[in-house]
């Protein structure tokens, strides 16, 4: 059962992924990209990382894609496809990341397979109150690190956005 | 089931994005991009996380979650600005670093 449900969220998961990047429209990209969360969700629930699904489609699904949504349909944006004489880089750019791919999986195998750690899994649940006691106390100061970040991001966003106003708005 | 599986995808869905990144010239797409990029880091956390019985992957899935959160907003931001003062979002077009 675990099984079917990892391959069918998986499969899901590249397909929704691959028609984002060649998709045309940046709206269709965001909401196919929506979609792919909301399966990535159901890995995690599948990982026993339930708060962590939960934050996925909360905070992906709910803010971050929203807030794609909104510059998209804001920006008005033409479809815009591929554009002329990027064959090569196109070319060269899918061909050296599939070696990348294989590279990666290669090494993965050999260290899956000569390692220990391909033993049975742990029965390990990420429920919220071992993750908030965790949260909140071996990992506090990073926690508080992080508030900071936000309110850096949040005030670097107000600045970058609302900078003259009058001269070079077209 | 072993975490071997979860492993491979998150990879997959690593050099997609990453085939994304190098192949469109849209900002809006790079930045898709380097989203799908950082779930596909979120999800080998989590599958590592539950090989070793330990929670501190899920946890650093939660600090990437919020920094990727933090940069959408800065990149965003950033996206407005170029399409107001250019009128395209083609990062080609965006060579000069003061107008």
């Amino acid at each position: 059962m675990e099984t079917l449900a990892f391959y069918f969220f998986g499969t899901c998961i590249l397909l929704l992924s691959i028609f984002v990047i060649i998709s045309r429209h940046p709206a269709y990209a965001v909401l196919y990209l929506l979609a792919s969360m909301f399966c990535l969700a159901g890995l995690y629930v599948l990982l026993g990382a339930y708060f962590v699904a939960t934050l996925q489609i909360v905070l992906y699904a709910g803010a971050v894609l929203v807030m794609f949504l909104f510059v998209v349909m804001l920006l008005s944006l033409r479809e815009e496809g591929y554009t002329k004489g990027r064959k090569l880089q196109r070319s060269v750019g899918v061909v050296v990341s599939a070696f990348l791919f294989i590279g990666i999986v290669a090494g993965l195998r050999s260290a899956f397979v000569g390692g220990t750690s391909s033993g049975p899994v742990s029965k390990m649940v990420g429920s919220i109150t071992d993750i908030g006691e965790l949260l909140f106390t071996k990992y506090l100061f990073p926690f508080e690190v992080t508030s900071l970040l936000i309110l850096a991001a949040m005030i670097g966003a107000i600045v970058i956005a609302k900078q003259k106003m009058g001269e070079g708005a077209r | 089931m072993s975490t071997y599986p979860y492993i491979v995808l998150s990879v997959a869905l690593f050099i997609i994005g990453a085939v994304g990144i190098l192949t469109r010239r849209n900002a809006i797409f790079m930045l898709l991009s380097i989203e799908i990029m950082l779930n596909a880091g979120n999800l080998a956390f989590v599958a590592f996380s539950r090989l070793h019985g330990n929670l501190t992957g899920q946890i650093v899935a939660l600090f990437v979650m919020t920094v990727a959160a933090a940069e959408v907003a800065v990149g965003l931001a950033i996206i407005v600005l170029l399409y107001r003062s250019r009128g395209t979002l083609r990062v080609d077009e965006a060579n000069l670093l003061k107008w």
